[in-house]
This record gives C-alpha cells, structure tokens and sequence, in this order.
C-alpha cells in the first residue's frame, strides 16, 4: 500500500509542477491545487500509514494511528482552500483589469493616454 | 552616580528642544544645555576617581545571545573625549544660539545636536564593542541630519548624502571588523579585549580585521583616499561644522584608533599601513588647504591635514608618539573650534566667506579678530601656543623613526606638512585679519555680540594657558589620557615649551621660513597646481553613486522578468537541486516498517488517480474537462484518507472540494474557457522533465519515510485527550485545544483571504475591469435559470442540512466532525440555496450577513481564549464538564466548544463572502440586475417579501 500511496504523491506533484509551468492563470491555479493534494497527503503520510486506526479514543481500540499530522492537515486544507480563492479571484480581477491571462509577461503596457494619467 | 546616563541624558532629552521652541529661541536653547550641563557635572563628579587610577563600569544585558550589552566603562580616554565632546557641545548650544537666524527652525537643530551628542558621547563610553558600532552609526545618521539642516541649500543635502554613504559605509567595515576582533578575542568587552593584545595580534584573521577596522576609522576620521566627504560636508551651518569637524564626529576614527592602539599597534602592518596613511593625508590636505579660497574649505582640509597628523602618530606605535597624539587631539580641538566659529562670526558679520573679498577684519572688529588670530597662530605652530607644543613633539618622535629602513622620508615629509601649514595659517590671517580695511563689505562688519564671541574666547584660553604653562595646565589630562591608550607605565616625556635646541626646533625653523618662503610664491605654485591633472572627488562619487544605481537597475531588471512561470521554474529547479545533492550524498538503505498489504479497491483507485494526472497534463487545454479532473482527484484523496484511518480529514476533504468546484465554476464563467498551446514542443518537455524528476523525488521520499518507524510526540496527545481536553475525537481535540493557538490564527488568516477576496471583487466593478465585464460577451443562458426541481429540493433539503451541519458540529468533540466541517456544510446547504433560487432571493433571507459571520467567528474564539485569563491560566486554556439536564441525560460541555463555533462562524462566512462576491461580479456580465426570486415560481409580491414583482424572470 505503501508504494501506492508515495507513487501517488509523485503523481500529483508531478502533475502539478507541470501545469504551474504554463502560461495562464487557470493551469497555475489548478497545478497549485493538485500541488496541495500532493502535499497534504504527504504530511498526512509522514504519521505513517495505518488501517483501522482511527484516532477516537475507544475501550475497545488496541491502538490509534498518529492524530497530530491529521490536525495539521486538516486546517491545511481549508487553509488550502482559502488559498486557492484568492488566487483564482486575484486572477479573475487581474484578467478583468488587464485583458489577458498571462502569467509569464508581466503586467502589459498601458495605453498612452492613461499613461499621462498616471505619471 | 550612574556613568551609563552619559550617553543616555542627551539622547533621551534630544526631543525636548523640539518641544520647548514654541516657548522661544532662548528657551530652547537653555533645554539643550542641561541636558548637556548635567552630563557634564556627572563627569566632573567621576573625575576624581578617574585621576585616582579608577575605571568606573555600568553594565546592563542587551541581548546576551549575540554578545551585544548596554556596558559602558569610563576610563582618561573615554574621560578626555567625553568632557571634549560635551563642554565643545555646550558652547556649540550657546554660539548656535545667537549664530541661526529667527527664520530656521532651531528647536530641530537642537535636537539634531543633542542626538548626535547622545550618540557621540556613546561611542566613547562603550565598552561592548557592538554597542559602540551601534553608536558609531548613530553619530552618522545624527551628522547627516545635521549637515543637512538647510535643507532648501542643495549643497547641504548632497554633503550630507555623500558624509552618510562615505561614513555609513566605514560604519559597515568597522561592524565587520568588530564582529571579527570579537571572535579572536572571545568577547565583545573592550575591557576584555584590551588585556589580549598578544592573542589578537598573533590571530592569522588580524590582519582582514586590522584592515576592516581602519576602514571605519579612516572613513569617519577623513584619511586619504577618503578625505573627500568633509569639505563637502561644510555645506552646513557653521556650528555643526565647528561641532563634528573640529572636535568630535572626525575624532571618532582618531578615537577608535587610539582606543584599540593597545591590541592592534606595534605590529608592521599597522605601522606601514597607519603612519603611511596620515603622512598623506596631512601633506594633501594641508596642500589643498593651500590653495582654497573659501574660509571653511580651507579649515576643513586644515582638519584633514591635523587629523593626518594624529592618525600617523598613532601608527606610529610607540607610547611615546601616543602621548604626542593625545596632546595633539586637545590642542587640535581648542584651536579649531575656535577658528570654525570665527569663520561664523566673519560670514555672520560680512556675508561672506571668500578670503579674496575680506581684509582688514583686526580694526573692524578688534576682538574676535584678535581671538581668531590666536587660534590661527596656534594652528600654524607659532611659539607659546599649544599648537606649537604638540607640533613639536610630532617632529621630535618621526625625528627618531625610520619607515621601511629610510630614515629621512618621515622627518622631511612630516616637516613639508609642517611648512604648508605655516603656509595657509599665513595667508588666512593675512588675507582676511591683517591688510588694509575694505569698504565693499556687503553690510558694515563689527564684532558680533558677546553670545557669538564668548564661546571662541573660552576655546581660546586653553590655547594661551597650556602654550605658556604646559606641564600644569594639560599635564594631568595628557598623562592620564595616554596612560588609557597605551595601557601601560608612560615612558618619561616632559611637556615644556623650551626642550632646548634639538632637531625639532630645527624643524619648526625650515618651516616657519619655508612657508613664508611659499606664500611668498603663491602664484607660482598655483599656476603648478593648475597644470597637474586633480581628481575631483565629487565628480568621482558621483559617477560611481551613479554606476551602483544603474548596476542595482540591471540587476533588478534581470531578475524581476515579472514572469511568474520562470519564478516558478526558478523556485523547483533550486528545490530540486537542493533535494539531488541530499540524495547523492546520503546512504539509501530500505526501511523495515512492515508495509500493509495492497488490496484491490485501493489499486482501482490508484489506477484512476494516475490515469486522472495523466489526462489532466494531456488534456488542460479544456478547462471545464481540467475541473472536473481536479474534482476526481479530490474525490481520490477523501477515499485515501477513509482507508487509512483519517475520518475528519475525509470529511473535510469532500466538502472543500465541493465548494472548491462551485468557486472554479463561478470563475470560469467569466475567465476564457480554453487554454491556447503557446509553449513549443522544446519547452513542453522540459518542463515535463523537471515535473517528472521533482515528482519522482517527492514519491521517493514519502516512500522512503513511510518505510521507517518512528517515534511520534502523539502519546501525549492520545494519553491526555480525554482527562484533559474533555473529548475522544484526538483530532478535533488537538485542533482546538493542544494547539488552539494556532487554529486562532488559522482561521484568522481565512477570514483575512476571504476580505482580500471582498475587496478585490468590490473595486472591479468600477474602472478598466468594469469596463471589460461591460463587454464580455455571455453565452446563451441556460432556458431555464432556475429548475423547478433543484429549488424544491434545495428547499426541502435545507433545514435536513442545517441538523446534519449541527450534528457534525456538536459531535466534533468526541467523533469525526467538528467547526471546521460542520462550517463547511452549512456553507454548502446555503450555497445549494444560492445556486437554485438566486443570490440575492438567498441574502435577503439569510439575516446574518458574511461579515458578520468573519467578525463574530474571530471575536467568539478570541472571547473563549480570553476568559481563560479571568481564571489567571494562559490565553486558550480549557475546560470541561458534565452536566445533567431532564430527558436528554448526562452531557458534556466544553469551553472548546465555544472556541469551534468561532471557527464554525469564521468558516461558514469565509465560503459565503468569496462566492457570493463572485457571483455579484457574474451578475454584473450577465448585464442585469441578479432575480431576486426564482423565476419559475410565482410569489406573492408583498406576503414574503417587501420588494416589487422580479419583472425580469423568464416566464413573468
């Protein structure tokens, strides 16, 4: 199962990097979220791996998997979540503002007139 | 009596001249001076102890971990310079007084002086050496302010800026320096410091330190080739000049050299570095001196030169040439503090500076002339003023020394500096005392009041008194000085004015007639001077001040491509490369956890994850299909965390992912719809190759963990979940209460995102981004925007996914469940609300508005964790218990509880705040206003609620 899981990790990240490499906004925002996927379910396997174990404390259980890397993995995902949001608002806003969702051009120039504004 | 309130009386009294200006001039300026004069009568109440051989100390920790204390230690030297600093400071007050017209603001001149003051007075006190480097900096932050005074003279703030980078950047080379000399001598106390000359000398990093040390001194004490800063620097009012270029700020290099001389003269680097350094610069500088026409041009190369004169004499190295610099560095600051204020009186009174336009000055105004001829005689060395005392000895001791086996190169040269300041002393007292009286003056000048004149005839005192009687009047002072720096017993000297006729007097003869001699040529020695090339300094700062920019902007320019991809790549490759060096240089043995044995459902699953990442790289392009892929994963991820023990996080998992679809397809509505292929095939694999090789190492490395055993922290947290967090769900119990500390912050950061999200959205409907949503063109909506079916159900499901949401809530504490889910679930069940019937038909009903929400999930947990205090226990602490009500039975309550409805609050308002702003955006392009009710059902337009009949709706 083991090897299932790390392949899995792999996968996702690979996934991932490669679509955060692209030039657009929504393939960097889903490669950051397959990212996350790969990452939580990492430290999530850094408490080792364990079936039947849930961590409830019971007069019946023998023994419980490792809880801490479930908390922090938890409030990693909503925090994952709140993350992403941002993002994929700062990336509507940037492509409402600009035009274009280009994320490997820097900001485009803008028009003379506004410009002259601004300056 | 506590030495530590030297340094700090000035410092913490600097604001209050600022304070006092609106009571007048006067008053201001008497608040400066007593600070001043209350340091000074600490001083005066250490000095006996002082002169009995005494070395007073005050200490207080700063930050031990770096070394860095607040010591301080008063010993001659520290007693010397700090009584120079503030008695000259105290007649600066007064002279500055009466020197500023009513039109500057003096309350800030005040406060400039006094925190240079505070700082300069720190630097000689210190006896950590990174609080005297922290000093030192001071004194150039507190000197720029003061050179830049007039800030409306472009002069001042170019003098100041160059003064901030010359001296600021010998501040970085003196800290470098220290931070080393604190190494070899394994303490940063100069009291330590200075009894491990031999360890220090002998250290194979003495001479990187020696040199980075100089550095600092040479800078701020003006030594060729930095000398540059200081005329420059006289763009300031004369008193700041007479203040830090006569007697203090330039001194400090002098200080810190005298200072150190115990641990770091003697060897010959020090000695050819040093005495070659000073020789230089007293000659260039007394040569420049020579030729200028501006009063304190000539005065501060004048300073130049002396300040040479005291730096070669230091490096010289023996005790005896140390009391001839110490001797130098008194008379050096009488005289020339002296002059600078005469300078100011003569520009004050005549309005101008240039000595070709002033002569005749000694009837005009008999007084401070005469008081200006003094210090000028004494400046050039004439017999029965001090300066001629100390010039003297300078020439018996480089009489007797030889550099780099000549014998002559230093007798001559130091005479040649000698001559050349007879030289330009002459032709100032000439051109601009002496002479016949001019009439073209630009207003008549006469002698300026007592305020103004004062201070120079108290600076011109020691200089008669300590010419004619030496021994009695700086004898104590000089033995007691010198005795500090070298640390040491004194060889036998004798200060006198008459030593006989030795090779000095000699000396002091060729150049009394050389300078004459030269004086005499001016013209011809200026037509020289103008036929060889001369490096201007300015132009020289200038071009590399401008070079370092433009570098600075290439360098930006390189590495801000403002291309997120190629951060991006830049951050993986580096991560990458930092990952294969771990890898290739660490063992790879195999762990030896037993692994758990692969089962078929699980390989199915794996199989479509893998099958899923595959078609997500191949087929992005489609962001609809890229969505619905992501989805597929996250759906993957819950089961994983299902099979392996992690309820609460499958849970979680699901219902973020369900609100994580909607909010994608809310802003995929409004972003384009396909990817373009841009990236070549070149590229494309490239980035593959590192995507596959991070992947790769990632898995490896997960792998490589979950083999091994290892010993977790978690006992504890199992052992005491439930006698002392009150609940058997460990997970939720550790989420909100072993660490609650950082759930706090955790959902504090949500609620800050989801303003961030708010925010960003409000702005967009107005300007260029309004613009474009004007616009955007929108497909053809749905027939049917609101399916009879999808409301009815919502409808029904709604107060069922309320209770489920409350469940989840309350059985947190003991089962899979809790804040964070059941927030997640509220959200969703309104959100269904929202998708089926409408926003704003949603928002009207819910009375609870997202803001709300945020503040009241924050406020609620801050609360919880507050009241822990009442009962005097660490914010955040809980606690428990059971209580028994009538028919429902025994139960329990938490004041965790209460902490997870915070985060209840803070999530449910962080998902409903992000969506509900992207829809309103979404409504904006669709050009309409959002139904406020269900188009496919007909309302009574007053029963549920007060707004008119939608008129918009499909079917109306």
């Amino acid at each position: 199962m083991e090897i299932l899981m790390a392949s899995s990790i792999g996968f996702l990240s690979a996934a991932g990097i490669y679509l955060i490499l692209r030039g657009r906004s929504f393939p960097v925002i889903i490669g950051l979220t397959f990212l996350s996927y790969a990452v939580n379910v990492f430290l999530f396997a850094m408490g080792r791996l364990a079936v039947d174990e849930p961590p409830i404390i019971a007069y019946d259980a023998a023994r419980y998997t490792d809880p801490l890397p479930q908390a922090l993995v938890l409030t990693a995902i909503v925090i994952s979540f709140g993350m992403t949001a941002l993002i994929v608002v700062l990336a509507l806003r940037g492509y409402l503002e600009t035009g274009s969702d280009r994320v490997d051009q820097g900001v485009p120039k803008m028009e003379p007139a506004e410009e002259r504004l601004t300056s | 009596m506590n030495i530590a309130l030297l340094p700090v009386l000035p410092l913490l009294a600097a604001f209050l001249p600022s304070l006092a200006i609106k009571s007048g001039r006067t008053i201001s300026a008497i608040v400066a001076a007593v600070p001043t004069v209350a340091a000074l009568f600490l001083l005066a109440a250490a000095a006996p102890r002082i002169y009995g051989g005494e070395v007073l100390t005050a200490r207080y920790e700063w930050l031990p971990q770096i070394g860095l204390s607040f010591s301080v230690f008063l010993d001659g030297l520290g007693f010397f310079f700090a009584a120079m600093i503030l008695a000259i400071g105290l007649l600066v007050i007064v002279y500055s007084r009466y020197y500023l017209s009513p039109n500057d603001p003096m309350g800030r001149f005040y406060t400039y002086l006094l925190l240079f003051q505070g700082a300069m007075v720190g630097v000689v006190v210190s006896d950590n050496v990174l609080l005297l480097t922290v000093f030192w900096e001071l004194t150039s932050l507190s000197s720029f302010l003061l050179i830049g005074y007039w800030r409306a003279v472009p002069e001042g703030r170019q003098g100041a800026r160059m003064a901030l980078v010359v001296t600021g950047g010998g501040g970085l080379m003196l800290m470098a320096g220290v931070l080393l000399l604190g190494q070899i001598a394994g303490s940063y106390e100069l009291t330590e410091i200075l009894q491990r000359g031999d360890v220090i000398k002998n250290s194979p990093l003495y001479l990187p330190m020696l040199l980075l040390i100089l550095g600092g001194a040479f800078t701020k004490s003006a030594q060729f080739p930095f000398h540059f800063w200081l005329p420059h620097a006289m763009a300031a009012p004369t008193p700041v000049s007479a203040y830090l270029h006569s007697a203090t700020m330039v001194k400090a290099g002098v200080f810190l050299l005298a200072r150190l001389w115990p641990v770091l003269a003697g060897t010959e680097a020090w000695f050819l570095i040093v005495t070659l350094t000073g020789l230089v610069t007293m000659l260039v500088g007394a040569w420049i001196a020579f030729f200028k026409d501006d009063l304190k041009a000539i005065l501060a190369y004048s300073t130049v030169s002396h300040l040479g004169l005291m730096t070669m004499m230091l490096g010289i190295g023996t005790p005896l040439a140390a009391v001839g610099a110490v001797f130098h560095i008194l008379n050096h600051a009488t005289f020339k503090a002296a002059l600078f204020m005469s300078v100011g009186i003569v520009d004050h009174e005549t309005g101008t500076r240039d000595v070709k336009r002033l002569g005749g000055l000694l009837r005009l105004m008999p007084i401070s002339a005469s008081l200006a001829l003094v210090a000028t005689g004494s400046m050039a060395g004439l017999p029965l003023l001090n300066g001629f005392l100390s010039k003297e000895m300078m020439l018996e001791t480089v009489g007797h020394t030889t550099y780099a086996g000549n014998y002559w190169i230093l007798p001559t040269l130091a005479t040649a500096g000698a001559l050349l300041s007879v030289a330009y002393s002459a032709r100032l007292a000439m051109l601009v005392y002496l002479g016949p009286v001019r009439h073209d003056y630009p207003h008549h000048p006469h002698d300026p009041p007592v305020g103004l004149w004062l201070p120079v005839a108290i600076l011109v005192v020691p200089v008669i008194a300590i010419g004619l009687l030496p021994a009695f009047f700086a004898g104590p002072v000089v033995e007691r000085t010198a005795l500090a720096v070298v640390g040491a017993p004194l060889p036998s000297y004798y200060l006198a004015l008459w030593h006989g006729v030795t090779p000095a007097l000699f000396m002091s003869i060729v150049a009394f007639i050389g300078g004459g001699a030269v004086l005499a040529a001016f013209g011809l020695f200026d037509r020289l001077r103008l036929s060889v090339p001369r490096p201007e300094a300015k132009r020289l700062f200038d071009a590399t001040v401008s070079a370092a920019v433009e570098g600075a902007r290439d360098l930006i320019g390189a590495l801000h491509t403002e291309s997120l991809t190629r951060y991006f790549a830049v951050i993986v490759v580096s991560i990458v490369a930092v990952g294969m060096v771990g890898f290739f240089t660490g063992p790879y043995e195999a762990g030896d956890r037993p692994l758990l044995p692969v089962n078929l459902p699980a390989l199915i699953i794996w199989i479509s994850l893998v099958a899923t990442c595959l078609a997500v790289v191949v087929l992005h392009a489609n962001r609809l299909l890229t969505l619905i892929l992501t989805s597929i994963v996250g759906l993957v991820v819950s089961l994983a965390f299902i099979q392996f023990s992690a309820p609460d996080l499958a849970l979680t998992q699901i219902s973020v992912e369900v609100v994580m679809t909607i909010l994608m397809l809310l802003a995929l509505n409004l972003l384009p719809r396909t990817t373009p292929r841009e990236s070549g095939r070149i590229r494309r694999i490239r980035d593959g190759v590192v995507a596959c090789v991070a992947g790769l190492g990632l898995g490896g490395l997960s792998y490589a963990v979950m083999t091994r055993n290892f010993q977790s922290i978690s006992e504890y947290h199992l052992a005491q979940s439930k006698p002392g967090g009150g609940g058997t769900n460990v997970v939720n119990v550790i989420l909100v209460d072993f660490r609650g500390f950082d759930t706090f912050g955790e959902i504090i950061v949500l609620c800050i995102a989801a303003l961030a999200i708010y925010a960003l959205l409000d702005s967009s409907l107005r300007g260029a981004a309004a613009q474009r949503l004007a616009a955007m063109r929108q497909d053809t909506e749905a027939a049917d925007a609101h399916p009879l079916m999808l409301v009815i159900v919502t409808r029904v499901l709604l107060p069922l996914a309320l209770t489920v949401g409350v469940f989840i809530f309350l059985r947190g504490h003991n089962q899979p469940g809790g804040g964070f889910i059941a927030g997640l679930v509220v959200a969703i069940a309104l959100l269904m609300q929202a998708m089926a019937s409408g926003y704003t038909w949603t928002a009207n009903r819910l009375h609870l508005n997202a803001h709300t929400m945020l503040g009241l999930g924050v406020l609620i947990a801050g609360l919880t964790g507050l009241a822990a205090l009442l009962f005097a226990r660490p914010f955040l602490t809980s606690t428990f218990g059971y209580f028994h009500l009538p028919v429902i039975g025994e139960f329990e309550l938490a004041s965790a509880m209460a902490f997870d409805t915070g985060v209840f609050f803070a999530v449910v308002g962080t998902v409903l705040l992000s969506l509900a702003q992207i829809s309103r955006v979404q409504a904006r392009a669709e050009r309409k206003p959002v139904p406020e009710g269900p188009s496919d059902i007909r309302l009574p337009p007053v029963r549920v609620f007060n707004a008119p009949t939608p008129a918009y709706g499909k079917e109306d």
